[in-house]
């Protein structure tokens, strides 16, 4: 399926060139989507007398010191293990309840169904601005407040949802011949699904975790809300450059670039799964 | 797919019913609870009835924020959905070079909502970043912490900048999955460029593209962490979005009961436009097949 298009004829009319329009076109926007990344890049591996004093396109006293300060001080560091624990907790969570409801929602009509499946897409419509306070107040009361449990559950707010329809996207392209097949085989359900059915929709699993992993990586405002010390993301941190004689805006800088890193392993290995993945399995 | 009924079902569902009713459903009915009382403190509530709806909707500050809301979200649709169709028109279909778009283009999507808006408090300041000291030397008078229109122009450019993409992916996807024979037909036809892509690749995109609308509406309309790190709000109130707005009142103020009253309508504004498009996606479904 994915070469099909591959030797796609060319329909343009003779007098514009194709290749090169598109290239130009690419490369302005990709220049777009990577100047302000390069700048961030860019600023962290200067000195702070050279970013506030002098202006220059690429570091002239090439320093790795913000990122030692980063990588040596567990006040900064232990922000990023916080966050991956949230992140990778929530991911699991997610997964865990959404495979057995997203199958039951692409085999089966139960009383109900569509009303469940829609009042569960409202939830990844709901701002967490709204969510904020009483989320604070349920998980204060639990005695949940500060952990990563807490944060990956709340999460699970909008990624749940996002779990279901992704896999529900990615199971319905599975005939269902092969569900009653094994069952006539002698399978049970429990068997069937971890040995014949996950394998068949691996790629839509990765996918789902990917977008389960993106949307708890990024979020700050509930994250933030829920923690103080024991469990706070890297992204909350980072405001604490802001002291008595400014901004320590090197080390800032450094920080940002490291929050990208995680986001652009996990890309790398999804890569040739991203076109449809982000087309939630409905293509 | 003809689906068999079975009310078994629900026990696969149960799980997520669980989990989503501790996490969404006892706090939205914290929130419809303050929405109907007021307090004098000490944890003393007592009816209110509709008082605080009633408050919110005679409000100017609510409405002022739903303007601009309505506002942020309909510019950064109009430029991001023509943008990311075009960019996905323009994209190599297959090879490396494909790649190398996808997971470029995929960069801003993952990167933490905060940091997006650091980069560009920083990219856009006149003194250290690279397009606020461009702009101020080409002389053009550029300050998006003091001038209302260099903030909105601000924080639209970020949009784009954080999104584009996501709707160029998806309307990628579905360029993928036009058949080849779609296009040799078109050629026999001698259809021209513009009626190709008016009479196949948009038909064939019609079902992403309204996912990329769908969602796209629901998170622009919820955005709080990259223009509150950005602008703040400011300046004045000339940025402040619904959920900044929100977030000043509830955990700023500690206004609960308009907070909440607040939280209850917003929450229905976006119910509501989402269920429409909710509706136009599963009648598409229905149609395909």
């Amino acid at each position: 399926m994915a070469d099909m298009t591959a030797t796609q004829p060319d329909i343009r009319p003779r007098g514009l060139p194709r290749i090169n329009s598109r290239i130009v076109v690419m490369g302005l926007y990709l220049v777009f989507l990577m100047l302000p990344i390069y700048w961030l890049l860019n600023m962290s591996l200067k000195t702070n007398a050279e970013i506030l004093n002098t202006f220059t396109l690429w570091p002239r006293d090439l320093t790795f010191a913000n990122y030692a300060t980063i990588l040596t001080d567990p006040a900064w560091y232990m922000g990023y293990v916080n966050s991956i624990i949230y992140v990778t907790l929530n991911t699991v969570i997610s997964l865990a309840v959404a495979l057995p409801a997203a199958y039951a929602f692409s085999r089966y009509h139960f009383m109900g169904d569509k009303h469940l499946f829609f009042w569960l897409l409202t939830n990844r419509m709901a701002p967490p601005a709204v969510f904020a306070l009483p989320f604070f107040q349920l998980y204060s009361s639990v005695g949940l407040f500060d952990t990563h449990i807490a944060v990956a559950l709340a999460h699970t707010l909008f990624n749940v949802p996002l779990a279901v329809w992704i896999l529900e996207g990615f199971m319905r392209g599975v005939p269902k011949e092969i569900d009653e097949t094994a069952y006539i085989d002698g399978y049970g359900f429990g068997r069937f699904f971890v040995k014949i059915f996950m394998p068949l929709i691996a790629s839509g699993i990765g996918v789902a975790a990917f977008f389960c992993f993106m949307f708890s990586w990024v979020e700050l405002l509930l994250s933030r809300t829920l923690t103080t010390v024991n469990a706070k993301p890297i992204a909350a941190i980072m405001t604490r450059t802001q002291g008595a004689s400014g901004i320590d805006w090197g080390v800032l800088a450094a920080a940002g670039v490291l929050t990208i890193l995680p986001g652009a392993l996990v890309i790398y290995f999804v890569r040739n799964y991203i076109a449809k993945g982000f087309a939630l399995g409905r293509v | 797919m003809n689906k068999t009924v079975n009310q078994k079902a629900w026990f696969l569902v149960l799980p997520v019913l669980l989990l989503v009713a501790f996490s969404a459903v006892i706090p939205l009915m914290t929130v419809v609870n303050y929405s109907v009382q007021d307090t004098f403190g000490q944890n003393q509530f007592f009816w209110a009835g509709l008082a605080w709806f009633e408050e919110m909707l005679a409000s100017e500050r609510m409405w002022n924020a739903l303007w601009r809301q309505m506002m942020f979200s309909g510019i950064i649709l109009v430029i991001q959905v023509p943008l990311g169709i075009f960019v996905a028109l323009n994209m190599p279909k297959s090879g490396a070079w494909s790649t190398v778009c996808l997971v470029l283009m995929s960069l801003p999507l993952l990167i933490p909502w905060n940091v997006v808006g650091t980069i560009w408090q920083i990219f856009g300041r006149v003194d250290i970043g690279l397009l606020g000291y461009t702009l101020d030397a080409l002389g053009l008078e550029y300050n998006y912490t003091q001038d209302t229109l260099d903030a909105w122009v601000t924080l639209i450019v970020m949009d784009v900048w954080h999104w584009t993409s996501l709707v160029a992916l998806l309307a990628f996807a579905g360029l993928k999955s036009i058949p080849d024979a779609y296009y040799q037909a078109a050629k026999i036809d001698q259809a021209s460029r513009w009626k190709v892509f008016r009479y196949i690749e948009l038909p064939k995109m019609s079902g992403v593209l309204t996912i990329a609308i769908l969602l796209r509406f629901m998170d622009s309309f919820k955005i709080y962490t990259e223009p509150f790190v950005v602008t703040g709000g400011g300046p004045g109130n000339a940025t402040t979005l619904l959920s900044i707005d929100l977030v000043k009142m509830a955990l700023g103020q500690f206004d609960l009961g308009p907070a909440a009253a607040f939280s209850i309508m917003y929450f229905l504004v976006i119910l509501l436009v989402s269920w429409v498009f909710y509706t136009v996606m599963t009648n598409l479904d229905k149609q395909e097949g």
